[in-house]
């Protein structure tokens, strides 16, 4: 059997303000072999497929098991992790390119900070007394914690940001991921006292409202996380409260 | 007077323990980190988290889980820190439960427990089976808390180069280098916590995550830190091997039930169901009959290779055996380990509910790490150390659930205790060193940039994790350990002739990649040294030639420190504090 090989075209940039480049590689293929492994492969040979010598792709990873969040980029056009995308399972060539929404910083490597900044807007933690020893937290019964459960699994990928087409800087929309830690953390006995700060944070421009309702959130969570249920549900919480802030003048 | 500063590197659980404490506590603290914090190794923890809260009616104690922790690392840990951290578990339990952490409940709504490795009570706690990722995310919630009160200032993309030593030898800053500008920077600070993981990437391919390359504490150990029980490498016994890095089937699917089995006559043609049970060896069950497949992983891992290799029984002649969840109702497995079968069934293809995964062994821990005192704090004055990248908490080997509650007890102490050295220090006097350490740091990125010579850095260091991997895990051999050292020293000549596909200044990966290999390479020296000088098989450190555990002679404290000359580290021993559990033959296969 003559060797196997994969082909990939990758979209190259050397900066912000460089031109984007595609370089085409042929890596040799391997059982269970991902994109993030044929990254390392072209590290190791920084050469494309005619034969020129080119650098090591710049990229985010990190845990590799789908669980950190760092390799979302956009493969053949969908975007999701590239550790979890298996090339057998991929039609080729595997094309590469780095998420759309974000501001790129070199190859395949965007600046992501948007999200920990929204999640300090809305205040997404408990806001426990101390570290100290203060006994059990609150009771909390399974069908609570099924509940909540899922909403916690977020890592953060944005991947649910960069598919949403109100996504942009002429919404300013939060996007789905903050949306659903709000509804986790309204949900936590303790932390809910935040609660009518955080619906005000989502009331406001580039809040909640901003949302389309075209879905493409919740169809491209790698963790299933129950996105338009969160908005839907948060949606309702933002209304009765701008309600109530309304009647109370 | 200003708060005092203090510099914690690294944003995984202990690190962001560290940050909490100081900043609760009246301190201000910048954190440095390569990733985003929220993105630190800590999210691959999946079982649990130990704690004696003996929920379970079965008089389970914290002295219990004391025993079973200084037992489970064979008497090779100091006892007192041990028996701290096993008194305060508890209430870091009940902590986390604050925090919001979405921890698995009982139907009364009380925090459930499970079974784990190397114990015989219901004494881990666990949110599915993605138990790190939730406890990172508490932690990161409350750090961005004070983040947003401006107690804590983030430097998120940074990577630690080096202390700032003054001309006493006591820390006064870091060095750092910013990922993406290429800036190197020196940052003040009045104390230094490190916090910064584990050192799998030695080894090519483990079960840890890519910043974990044992990179900023190998700096420090070449400035002068004692780096302890370096040979203590802990190999997870279920792993799924990929190509680009072992990922971990946890614990918790033995803690759940899961059996791990072949077929009794190797390379058995029939389908996996039609195998009946008697013609199944479940090994561990019985080897091991009281502990079954809940011995501690060095146990299950030698089991396994004895399996595969001296008995060949491995699945179809290769290298793996069945872990089994198939017997055990589907309902369950979601709801306790769903997180974990949608790696597999991610990676492999298989669902885990219907056939059985083909499993094998991976390197997953280094017990060992930087030497630090009772109040976490390394010999050089001002920095601390807490989490993996110190050796205090496991001894010869880590029980499955502990890493979890030693990253936040020792990051709860060194943050607090690095607060508490700040004061009374002495003013700083001129620059305290950071002219001098700038200007070495920027020598060697220069050195690094202009480099013309042929090697590719990612193959040197595959070179390395292949012999690293093959020499120091399992089965080590005298002969093997020195052949390794002498393939790192090879390496380590290599890597002066090291050439830089990329010698652009944003964002260039193989620079930050260079200056990580070279310290991997000063640090792999430490771990193949140390055991290839202790003559003995003592927890994971197994030796087919030195079989038994020899207490006269290596009931010590490995402490290597560095020396600069090509014959590598120096090795000193250092008594072990013992006074609470006698030390006792460590038998599984019997009653403890």
């Amino acid at each position: 059997m003559a060797n196997k090989t994969v082909a990939f075209e990758i979209k190259r940039q050397a900066s912000p303000d460089a031109p984007a480049v595609w370089e085409n590689f042929e890596l040799p293929w391997r059982p269970g072999m991902n994109v993030v492994s044929a990254m390392m492969e072209i590290a190791a040979n920084p050469v494309t497929a005619d034969g020129r010598p080119t650098t090591p792709i710049t990229y985010d990873s990190n845990c590799l098991e789908e669980i950190c969040g760092s390799c979302a980029m956009r493969i053949n056009g969908k975007a999701r992790m590239a550790c979890s995308a298996l090339v057998d399972n991929l039609e080729q060539p595997i094309r590469v390119e780095p998420l759309t929404k974000f501001p790129l910083v070199r190859d395949l490597q965007v600046d992501r900070s948007v999200l920990f900044d929204n999640l300090m807007a809305v205040k997404a933690w408990v806001p426990v007394d101390g570290t100290y020893d203060l006994g059990s937290g609150p009771r909390v019964f399974p069908q609570q914690q099924e509940a909540n459960y899922p909403l916690s699994n977020c890592i953060s990928c944005c991947c649910c940001m960069d598919v949403c087409p109100q996504f942009n800087e002429d919404t300013n929309f939060v996007g789905a991921a903050t949306i659903a830690q709000v509804k986790l953390f309204n949900n936590h006995p303790t932390g809910k006292v935040f609660k009518e700060d955080r619906l005000r944070a989502l009331a406001g421009d580039g809040g909640i409202q901003e949302c389309g309702f075209a879905q493409n959130c919740v169809e491209t969570c790698p963790k299933q996380i129950p996105l338009t249920n969160a908005i839907s549900d948060v949606s309702r919480d933002v209304m009765i409260q701008k309600a109530k802030d309304f009647l109370r003048g | 007077m200003a708060a005092p500063r203090i510099i914690v590197v690294g944003g995984g659980l202990a690190g962001l323990a560290a940050v909490i404490k100081i900043a609760e506590d009246g301190g201000t603290v910048d954190l440095f980190s390569i990733v985003p914090v929220k993105r630190s190794h800590s999210v691959c923890a999946q079982g649990g988290i130990n704690a004696a809260k003996n929920l379970k009616g079965e008089g389970d104690t914290t002295d219990k889980h004391f025993d079973d922790t200084i037992y489970g690392g064979d008497f090779l840990a100091n006892q007192t820190p041990v028996k701290a951290m096993c008194e305060a578990a508890p209430a870091i339990i009940d902590l986390l439960d604050r925090m919001g952490v979405p921890f698995n409940r009982t139907p009364e709504g009380l925090l459930d427990f499970r079974r784990f490795g190397g114990t015989l009570y219901n004494r881990t706690a666990f949110a599915g089976a993605t138990t790190g990722q939730q406890l990172l995310y508490a932690l990161d919630e409350q750090v961005r808390r004070y983040e947003a009160a401006g107690r804590v200032r983030k430097f998120e993309g940074w990577e630690f180069l080096s202390a700032v030593l003054d001309s006493k030898g006591a820390a006064r800053g870091i060095t750092a280098l910013d990922l993406r500008s290429m800036e190197l920077r020196s940052f003040p600070a009045e104390a230094i916590v490190l916090a910064t993981g584990g050192i799998g990437a030695i080894f090519g391919k483990s079960t840890n995550s890519v910043v974990c390359t044992g990179s900023a504490q190998s700096a420090i150990f070449q400035q002068g830190a004692y780096y302890a029980n370096g040979e203590f490498i802990q190999v997870h016994p279920t792993c799924i091997p990929g190509e680009d890095k072992l990922r971990l089937m946890s614990e918790s699917a033995r803690g759940e039930g899961g059996r791990v089995w072949v077929p009794r006559t190797a390379g058995d043609p029939r389908p996996i169901k039609e195998i009946p049970d008697s013609e199944r060896f479940y090994f561990l069950e019985e080897w091991y009959p009281k502990y079954g497949n809940l011995v501690p992983r060095d146990v299950a891992t030698r089991a396994i290779h004895k399996v595969v290799y001296e008995l060949g029984l491995g699945l179809d002649g290769q290298p793996m055996v069945y872990l089994d969840l198939t017997h055990i109702d589907r309902a369950t497995l979601n709801r306790k380990l769903e997180g974990i079968l949608e790696i597999y069934e991610k990676f492999v293809g298989d669902d885990p509910r219907d056939v059985p995964m083909k499993i094998f062994p991976g390197m997953h821990y280094t017990m060992g790490g930087l030497w630090v005192d009772f109040n976490q704090m390394t010999n050089i004055p001002g920095i601390f150390a807490a989490g993996e990248c110190e050796y205090q908490y496991h001894g010869a080997n880590r029980l499955g659930a502990n890493s979890l509650v030693s990253c936040i007890f020792g990051g709860f102490k060194a943050g607090p205790n690095a607060l508490n050295y700040t004061h009374g220090l002495e003013c700083p006097n001129g620059d305290c060193g950071h002219d001098a350490e700038l200007a070495r740091q920027a020598e060697i990125n220069g050195r690094l940039l202009k480099n013309e010579g042929t090697e590719n850095p990612f193959k040197l260091w595959r070179e390395l994790g292949q012999t690293m991997t093959e020499h120091a895990t399992v089965i080590r051999y005298n002969k093997g350990l020195k052949q390794a050292d002498e393939k790192i020293v090879e390496l380590l000549d290599r890597f002066k002739n090291i050439n830089l596909s990329d010698r652009s200044q944003w964002a260039n990966t193989s620079f930050a990649f260079a200056r990580q290999l070279k310290n991997m390479l000063e640090l792999s020296r430490v771990v193949a040294k140390g055991a290839l000088l202790r003559d003995e098989s003592r927890g994971a450190h197994f030796k087919p030639d030195f079989p038994d555990r020899n207490d006269e002679q290596f009931l010590k404290t490995t402490k290597a420190s560095f020396t600069g000359s090509s014959s590598g580290p120096r090795i000193e021993y250092e008594e072990v504090d013992t006074q609470y559990i006698k030390p006792r033959p460590r038998r599984y296969d019997a009653t403890k």
